[in-house]
């Protein structure tokens, strides 16, 4: 099948497309904030992904995570590259299978126009916070807190400080269980954030 | 008077730190954001970095899940 690319974008926002082609993100985590995120991206227009995780698709991912039967076992940033690309064939995907620490983030994800947090563990929720103030302080960071459960869309808020945005309730605890319509809403939640940031000034 | 997660209002002293206003605040939680008039603070600095009359403190939980 011969198609044109932009064919896919002509009912986006005017002019989101023209900016977001132009934009590069970087995503940390392909589980269920970051597999989430990164297909509204594409479908959003977005030019190029960094897309980090080191693990491999289990079946107990597929009830929130955007990956199919055939993905489990593969690695989650070579099956979410395929899909990626079964959406949009042309946005440049670059993946990164180390495991992420303080030490390495800075330079697996250097230029990129904005930054997103999809881990699921708070104390590397932490960590990338405190690393990327420390040597990205100009370049906005988006992050989750806060998505188990089920029900109280109402409590699900994103709350700016200075140049980072959390997306969340801050509160609800993955020990009470992933419902993936929560999941799904925070990460287009943080998925909405990063358009509109990066859209800022360009309408 | 400082202000926290711009709702709690909470008397300012002079020398009062990060930590004093966690303790305060009774925000034992370690996985936690804090913020002084939006700039981030690192946790090493909880113990020493003095917070200025009249600013804002953020504190964000980091709630597990994704």
């Amino acid at each position: 099948m011969r198609i044109n690319v932009e064919d896919i974008f002509i009912r986006n926002v005017p002019g989101t497309r023209e900016r977001l082609i132009k934009c590069r993100a970087g995503i940390a985590g392909c589980g269920g904030l970051g597999s989430n995120i990164a297909v509204t991206l594409v479908r959003a227009g977005i030019g190029e992904l960094i897309i980090a995780d080191y693990d491999r698709v289990e079946l107990s991912n597929l009830n929130r995570q955007y990956y199919f039967l055939e993905d489990v076992g593969r690695l989650k940033t070579e099956a979410l590259t395929d899909i990626l690309h079964r959406i949009n064939p042309q946005v440049k995907i670059t993946t990164i299978t180390e495991k992420l620490n303080p030490d390495n983030i800075g330079e697996f994800f250097s230029g990129v126009d904005i930054m997103v947090e999809a881990f699921d563990q708070g104390e590397n929720k932490k960590w990338l916070i405190n690393r990327w103030s420390g040597i990205n302080n100009d370049i906005p960071l988006v992050c989750g807190s806060g998505v188990a459960g089920f029900g109280k869309s109402d409590e699900l808020r994103t709350v700016k400080v200075g140049k980072h945005y959390y997306c969340g309730d801050q509160s609800s605890d993955m020990k009470e269980g992933l419902c993936p319509a929560r999941v799904a809403i925070v990460a287009n939640m943080q998925a909405n954030m990063v358009i509109e940031i990066l859209m800022k000034g360009k309408m | 008077m400082i202000t926290v997660n711009n709702r709690d209002k909470l008397d300012w002293q002079a020398g009062m730190t990060v930590s004093d206003v966690l303790k305060r605040m009774k925000y034992d939680y370690s996985l936690i954001s804090v913020y002084i008039d939006e700039k981030y603070i690192p946790e090493e600095e909880y113990n020493s970095r003095a917070v200025p009359d009249k600013s804002s403190i953020q504190v964000i939980h980091l709630a597990h899940g994704g």
